[in-house]
């Protein structure tokens, strides 16, 4: 499936892309060195295919961006957080499935 | 149904037999060897080989042969008759005349106060994918079976000290990878004790551990890694399937009480939960499942015959 509704996040642009984006956006803590992030990737991208245009989804690589992971106390990946105006709106860890995240995804 | 070792085994099989295949799983395939850092008894891989990059393998090598692994959550299933349905989350079906079952099992939690409010913030079941979390820290490790210790060890590449705290006076991991552990200076063990809760606010700060004299007692840690082995994933199953514990019980053959249906790996009930087991259920049960499909397809041409016989 085609990645052209995720965007790759880091810490230099979270805030332009996560913390003020119109929309609401989810985004994917993750490392290549994590399986169950593997696990969970697709699921990803085909929420974003999904949910264009009503949720942004987001990944950011916790390796190459360490500052906001630390900042929202991530200590287990995969995380995904759901944001919206900038606020944490809710948070969900480990490999779920993709019925749970679509229904976190609904109420943003 | 589903994409760990025994799923792409038994896929890689039925591909190159050119049945029509579909592997189906949650997330990508890999299953739980995709969370085990270092696989040293998978033959073929003298150096060993990490979890991870097997998965890679079987993957790869399964589809050369044309085995597509496909997203798809399945919520429940009817399996009696020759034509068996799978019902996903997202309210499609999918059809199919045999079903090998590989759903594996997922990570115990020990259900203590704090566990499920602090995960994700100190408490993982995951070493391999959040050890890297907790550089310079102390941490511990809850669990005395293979996984438990052999992930201890590991952790002990990034974390300060680890303390195994086990509930029976002696582990039950192999000797090997108990050697390891005694021999590394980084761990240390509490056995014969608890954890009957896990404190903290925002983060982790520690656990309380009950002692077999009956003493509690608060020991500090910024990480808890809870490996106390694993449950069946056998939530979609239906009720007819018959279960061993959760497990579902085989013949030597993969073959479950209905017909048509097998089970592999860590889901069968007298599995020995190894990467290398579940990939020669998945072997066999392809070769059942082909045995099954040529009985089906023996038993249509006979009723063929006979309608041919029967018009003349």
């Amino acid at each position: 499936m085609s990645e052209d509704n995720l965007i790759h996040v880091t810490d230099q642009d979270f805030e332009a892309e996560v913390l003020k984006s119109d929309l609401p956006c989810l985004v994917d803590f993750w490392a290549p060195w994590c399986g169950p992030c593997k696990a969970i990737g697709p699921v990803v991208t085909e929420l974003a295919a999904e949910f264009a245009g009503k949720v942004r989804i987001a990944k950011m690589n916790v390796d190459e961006s360490p500052a906001t992971p630390g900042k929202y106390g991530i200590r287990a990946i995969p995380t995904l957080i759901l944001f919206k105006g900038g606020e944490v709106l809710d948070q969900v860890t480990g490999a779920v499935g993709k019925a749970q995240l679509a229904a976190m995804l609904e109420k943003a | 149904m589903g994409g760990g070792p025994g799923g792409l085994t038994a896929g890689l099989y039925a591909a190159r037999a050119r049945l029509d295949t579909l592997l189906i799983d949650k997330g990508a395939a890999g299953g739980q060897v995709l969370r085990t850092d270092w696989i040293d008894n998978y033959p073929g891989f003298p150096d060993g080989i990490s979890g991870f990059e097997l998965a890679d393998k079987m993957i790869a090598q399964a589809r050369r042969f044309g085995l597509q692994p496909t997203l798809g959550e399945v919520v429940s299933m009817e399996l009696r008759g020759e034509t068996k349905k799978l019902y996903l989350a997202d309210n499609k079906h999918l059809k199919a005349k045999t079903v090998i079952i590989a759903t594996g099992a997922s990570p115990n939690k020990l259900n203590v106060p704090g566990e499920a409010e602090l995960t994700g913030k100190g408490v993982s079941y995951c070493a391999t994918c959040d050890g890297p979390f907790y550089r310079d820290m102390d941490v511990a490790v809850v669990g005395g079976g293979n996984t438990a210790v052999q992930e201890a060890v590991y952790l002990t590449k990034f974390v300060k000290t680890v303390t195994i705290i086990h509930r029976r006076d002696e582990l039950r991991a192999a000797p090997i990878i108990q050697e390891a552990a005694f021999q590394n200076k980084q761990v240390s063990f509490i056995c014969e004790s608890e954890v009957v809760g896990i404190e903290g606010t925002t983060e982790v700060t520690g656990v309380r551990i009950k002692h077999a004299n009956g003493e509690e007692e608060f020991k500090p840690f910024q990480g808890v890694f809870v490996l106390v082995g694993v449950s069946p994933n056998n939530w979609m199953l239906p009720k007819e399937l018959a279960l061993d514990n959760g497990f579902i019980t085989t013949d030597g053959m993969m073959r479950s009480n209905i017909s048509g249906v097998m089970a592999v790996g860590d889901i069968r009930a007298d599995s020995i939960r190894q990467v290398i087991s579940a990939a020669g259920d998945g072997a066999v049960a392809e070769k059942t499942a082909e045995q099954y499909l040529e009985h089906l397809q023996q038993n249509m041409r006979i009723v063929m015959e006979r309608k041919k016989c029967s018009s003349k």
